[in-house]
């Protein structure tokens, strides 16, 4: 195999340049800055600030509330995750073995993706409101009085369900061409050893999707740790009172509500750890285990 | 070439505008009244405009209070501050606390206005933006206070009056409007009604250092046996279905109410606007209950809703147009407007007298309930409370009492929690000013 390289060794600094420099200005920079921030407690006009330490972070550390978030988060991203994924490749199973009418059919479980996670929301609010919303009528008829904004965990199975429901069809698209990707040759080859579908299933197909399978849950655990911003700060109407938020909400509770800056900065910066663990994770750990055809 | 000829129309007139308008000073104001409240506020700053040929005043609307503080805050240290800008009750520390944040409205007045005379503002309404001597630092604008508005249909059927002191809610109007099919009561804003003015009403002391104003180093007096027994008696009216919780939105709660479903419910005085289109039976207004067992001589409340800051930084002539803004705002007919039109209390003696006069409160007798419980005698502890990082106490406030009325925790947990977390963030503030 022929390598490219270059003859000159700054051309290829040159070129990366610009990218380098959105990264240096849209992210150290104020990465760098948070970092800063979360030793201090400042006045939010910036007249006074103290240098607190790491006082901060051992009040995130005591702060029974803080600790309540994180469990919650914990949870929240194991059962979003979980539930995204495994009806994505229910569906994603399902589709590839139609034939008749599989362009319509495909293209109905993707729309959804083009829904912004606010708009979600908003569906969510309308669908379980407390007095009018048919779900909540629906989950009546089985006799649970469903009641989003009073009850915690209500709150929490509205916020699943709808976090689960905008993420299925970008699961969907990856698990389908993942299907679409293994050889007929193998698929005839398992059906000649094994005449039980699921048992092909889970001794031949899931395997090779397992490369798929490992990015989507990164993909994943990460969406419902951050992007699902938008689905919690609408389905609480912005003020979470007793209901439930995750870590990233209330880094924006304490310090674009509260203008608490230092404890919102520390806050930002448990989450820039939390990344690099996952990304560390995602490298070190599993992509030498994980085999990419 | 015909583009290039528009072009060159469109510059002359351009510039022929702006010729016009060249001698007027241009001022911004940033506010958070959006809906009806937001219609009503831009008339009143065309109004403004109309009215004389030197100033034009811009109001942008920012989002919800939190929202719109919190882009004043980026704005101020961007140095893209507004001239004017609106901040609510509980975000008052804050931007009082910052020295050099704001021009005191009282200074701003006597420099570049006609002067400023506290005398002219109803007394419900003079301390609560203001410092500890008494200096007035923000504007009154839209002053609230939260009253009891009852469907008198439903009042009537269940022969009963609108209750006065929560031992008459309890023993008989609770009671009588539940045999008739209703839910007796509701509220909207637990912090606000039930906590902060519930203090006010009864006279009782909120917060150390005279509610905060006079210190920065000061501790929450939340956790006091008044307030328990009241939320026990919340839980047991509860229980007993006199009540009813629908979360923490202010709309969750105004909803059931407008649908006849609830009886009585406890809202602003500023929702009298909403009320009037919304509501299909009759309705009127009485003042906040208080518990006989508490205090004989109930005292008045404070004004919640917003006041209006002039940012430091500006030139003289654009703050010359700030205080004629201002002028022009607290004459009798633009607060008699604002008033009429939303049910924020009017808050100089004069435009009370006008609305009064042209027999406004003959018409809506709800309309003047605000006034009367803010002009009911003062107590030591009825003008108001000054503590930072104050939003974040009242999302502790409500979280803990959401726990309370869903049976997570019970009352003597939540308000020791409440005046843990208050108190380590009244610290956490303090130190913000070091």
């Amino acid at each position: 195999m022929k390598r490219a390289v270059f003859s000159n060794p700054w051309l290829p600094i040159l070129i990366l340049t610009p990218q380098l420099a959105i990264i240096a200005v849209f992210f150290y920079w104020p990465a760098g800055f948070a970092i800063h921030s979360s030793f201090y407690l400042q006045d939010p006009f910036g007249f006074g600030s103290t240098f607190v330490g790491m006082t901060n972070y051992t009040d995130l550390a005591t702060s029974s509330e803080y600790v309540r978030v994180a469990w919650f988060t914990l949870i929240y991203t194991a059962l979003v995750t979980f539930f995204s994924l495994a009806i994505a490749l229910l569906l994603a199973v399902k589709a590839d073995n139609v034939l008749r009418g599989a362009k319509t059919y495909r293209t109905l479980l993707m729309w959804v993706y083009a829904v912004a996670p606010p708009v979600a929301g908003l569906m969510g609010l309308m669908l379980f409101d407390q007095g009018t919303g048919p779900i909540t009528q629906l989950f009546a008829q089985f006799g649970w009085e469903f009641k989003l904004g009073v009850n915690y965990w209500d709150t929490a199975t509205a916020m699943v369900i709808v976090a689960v429901w905008k993420q299925v069809p970008v699961n969907f698209i990856f698990f389908l061409s993942g299907l679409q990707s293994i050889p007929k040759s193998v698929r005839e080859a398992a059906l000649i050893d094994n005449r039980s579908a699921s048992g092909r299933f889970w001794d031949v197909i899931f395997p090779l999707l397992a490369p798929t399978a490992f990015f989507l849950l990164i993909i994943n655990i990460t969406y419902a740790l951050f992007d699902t911003f938008g689905v919690i700060d609408t389905l609480v109407q912005g003020e979470p009172g007793n209901n439930p938020m995750t870590l990233v909400y209330k880094v924006f509770v304490d310090g674009f509500r509260g203008n608490d800056l230092g404890g919102s900065s520390a806050q930002s910066v448990v989450l820039m750890l939390l990344v690099l663990l996952l990304t560390v994770f995602q490298f070190r750990l599993m992509e030498r285990r994980i085999h990419y055809t | 070439m015909k583009s290039l000829k528009i072009a060159t129309a469109a510059a002359a007139l351009s510039i022929g505008f702006s010729g016009a308008a060249f001698a007027q000073t241009e001022i911004t104001w940033w506010h958070a009244m959006g809906g009806q409240l937001g219609e009503s506020l831009n008339q009143i700053a065309e109004n403004f405009n109309a009215s004389q040929d030197d100033f034009v005043v811009t109001p942008v609307f920012r989002g919800t209070y939190e929202e719109t503080l919190t882009a004043g805050i980026a704005a101020f240290r961007a140095g893209e501050q507004p001239n004017i800008i609106q901040v609510f009750d509980a975000g008052a520390a804050t931007v009082i606390a910052a020295q050099g944040a704001v021009v005191p409205v009282e200074q701003l007045m006597a420099e570049f206005g006609g002067g400023f005379d506290i005398e002219d503002y109803i007394s419900g309404v003079r301390f609560f933006y203001a410092d500890s001597d008494g200096t007035m630092i923000g504007m009154p604008f839209n002053s609230s206070t939260p009253v009891l508005y009852y469907n008198a249909d439903a009042l009537a059927e269940a022969g009963v009056e609108a209750p006065s002191t929560w031992e008459e809610f309890q023993d008989v109007t609770g009671p009588a409007l539940r045999e008739a099919g209703y839910i007796p009561l509701a509220q909207s804003h637990l912090p606000w009604i039930f906590t902060e003015n519930f203090f006010s009403r009864h006279n009782l002391q909120f917060a150390t250092n005279n509610n905060g104003y006079d210190g920065l180093d000061t501790e929450i007096l939340v956790n006091h046996p008044a307030i328990k027994a009241h939320f026990e008696a919340v839980v047991s009216w509860q229980e007993d279905e006199l009540f009813e919780w629908y979360g923490t939105g202010w709309g969750d709660n105004q909803q059931p109410f407008e649908n006849g479903e609830v009886a009585m419910w406890l809202g602003s005085s500023a929702s009298f606007g909403g009320l009037m289109q919304n509501v299909d039976f009759e309705f009127s207004a009485t003042m906040l209950p208080y518990w006989e067992t508490v205090t004989t001589e109930p005292t008045q409340t404070f004004i919640g809703g917003a006041a209006l800051f002039a940012m430091s930084g500006k030139s003289d002539e654009e703050n010359a147009a700030t205080a004629a803004f201002f002028e022009f705002l607290a004459s009798a007919q633009a607060q008699y407007d604002w008033h009429a039109a939303t049910g924020y209390v009017p808050i100089t003696s004069a435009a009370y007298d006008m609305a009064k006069a042209d027999g406004h409160y003959d018409r809506f007798p709800a309309a003047e309930v605000a006034i009367d419980q803010l002009s009911l005698p003062a107590g030591e502890f009825t003008r108001g409370y000054r503590m930072g990082f104050y939003v974040q106490i009242r999302d502790v406030m409500n979280r803990e009492y959401g726990r309370i009325l869903t049976g997570e925790s019970d009352v003597d947990s939540a308000f020791e929690t409440i005046e843990e977390e208050a108190n380590r963030l009244l610290a956490r503030f303090a130190q913000t000013q070091g």
